[in-house]
């Protein structure tokens, strides 16, 4: 069980920002993630977009920020439970909570802080019929295991970097492997739209494009798939196949956290914005994109700004009997748990003679 | 200045809205800021052409923009894809825009 002060699910700005706030006040965190890095969305959809609207920064790629607050964060050694979704939560007794990834992984903290941006990232799944019966009994949204595939038939559907990268590198592995994309383009490193071609012209990939898959068919486990090609319902035809993958990229889900009893409203969670961004659930803070209030602005300053008044919340309920005075970097450094201190040089009090 | 846009929403409703030149909005910000489509289902990656969640048809003969490289690798991708689809974050509103007709494509799930 880790075992923290304030659990954080979501390593998105917000989060990792939550990391320096809670430090300063000597609160410990850790921090789950669905991703397998830290970032969220600046990481995983745009990091090598500039942002125009960090006060202080003229301008920053995200990527960039991200690297930024990472550092800043260093020396309270936050721990990171990545590539894991928050799944279940439990209340305990004494007000604390219990949160337990979709792999088991449980964590205990008496202060719970969503800051989940868009939800977890998920894989995008194609709508076709039947696609949930041969979910993990042949159709598979990732490939974990490049093992499994071996000497099997795989047909991968998709047009940009992880479809390229998969069919490039089970061309060894498995049996047989079919790339299916609805357009002749392809986006993606240009070396490995190079490869694929090559590994096209030396037959061990085949290429069938515009095509896309339309219908899945089997009794227990996948058996076939059928294609459609030129957009043409009279060109269909089925193709045998033991694996199909989609790689269609991820996009963001709420997710399992909509059903932790939060109030939500347009997709996000409602919290209180006259104090501590707290929800109806005491102990359990939204921040950053994923909360709803009037006038919510979704921006990074902006859960920069809630983060840090929630660590203040935070603080008064995990310790109510102490006095707290905020106090400026300025004047009192920061002070990691790692014991390194950084503070203002101390000026010098000297006569001249 | 404003046009008028012509948008139908999911439920198959038309909404006919008056949407500013003079503001740098595109599509997309239209129909949010209308509300014509649930927060969260639409303009889910703010309109950098990274989702397709915001995809309409255009049903006019409006003359539009030409697709760049971000929208048209986007809509390799998406899902619900027909010959006249757009991302509606990729169309600005100008003047041109008086009497476009769209239709917003099926979330994805």
């Amino acid at each position: 069980m880790i075992k923290t002060d304030i659990l954080i699910i979501g390593a998105g700005p917000t989060g990792l920002f939550t990391v320096f706030e809670a430090g300063l006040l000597k609160l410990k965190c850790h921090i789950i993630d669905a991703l397998p890095q830290p970032g969220g969305q600046l990481s995983e959809l745009y990091p090598k977009k500039p942002i125009y609207d960090i006060p202080g920064f003229p301008e920053v790629k995200a990527g960039q920020l991200v690297d930024n607050l990472m550092e800043q964060i260093k020396s309270f050694q936050p721990g990171f439970t990545l590539g894991e979704r928050a799944k279940d939560i439990e209340r305990q007794d004494d007000g604390s909570f219990i949160v337990t990834t979709d792999e088991g992984t449980k964590h205990h903290a008496p202060i719970v802080a969503i800051a989940g941006g868009l939800g977890s990232f998920e894989p995008r799944k194609p709508p076709i019929n039947n696609i949930y019966k041969f979910e993990n009994k042949g159709i598979h949204y990732m490939v974990k295991d490049p093992e499994k595939f071996r000497d099997k038939s795989v047909v991968i559907a998709g047009g940009g970097d992880s479809a390229l990268d998969w069919s490039i590198y089970l061309a060894d592995v498995a049996s047989e492997v079919t790339l299916v994309h609805r357009r002749n383009e392809f986006r993606g490193a240009l070396e490995s739209v190079d490869r694929v071609k090559e590994l096209k012209d030396i037959g061990k990939i085949k290429l069938i494009t515009p095509a896309e898959i339309v219908d899945v068919h089997g009794e227990d486990h996948l058996e076939s798939v059928s294609i459609r090609k030129n957009n043409n319902p009279e060109e269909d035809y089925t193709l045998e196949t033991d694996y199909f993958i989609p790689l269609f990229g991820l996009s963001p889900k709420l997710g399992p956290i909509a059903d932790w009893g939060l109030e939500i409203e347009k997709n996000a969670i409602k919290v209180d914005n006259t104090l501590d961004y707290q929800t109806n659930i005491p102990g359990i803070y939204a921040i950053g994109d994923v909360n709803t209030y009037p006038g919510k602005l979704k921006l990074i300053l902006c859960g920069f700004h809630e983060a840090t008044l929630m660590c203040q919340s935070a603080f008064a309920k995990i310790h109510p009997n102490k006095r707290n005075v905020l106090k400026y970097t300025t004047v009192g450094g920061v002070t990691g748990f790692d014991g390194t201190k950084k503070e203002a040089p101390k000026s010098v009090i000297r006569s001249i003679d | 200045m404003d046009v008028k846009i012509t948008i139908i929403d999911r439920e198959g409703t038309a909404h006919t809205v008056d949407a500013p030149t003079d503001m740098a909005m595109n599509l997309m910000e239209v129909i949010r800021s209308y509300e014509l489509a649930p927060e969260g289902t639409i303009g889910i990656c703010g309109g950098m052409a990274m989702c397709a969640s915001c995809q309409c048809y255009v049903q006019s003969n409006t003359e539009l923009p030409e697709k760049e490289d971000d929208e048209e690798a986007m809509l390799a991708e998406a899902f619900f894809v027909k010959d006249n689809s757009r991302l509606s974050c990729q169309i600005p509103i100008t003047e041109d825009l008086e009497g476009l007709k769209v239709r917003l494509a099926p979330s994805e799930e």
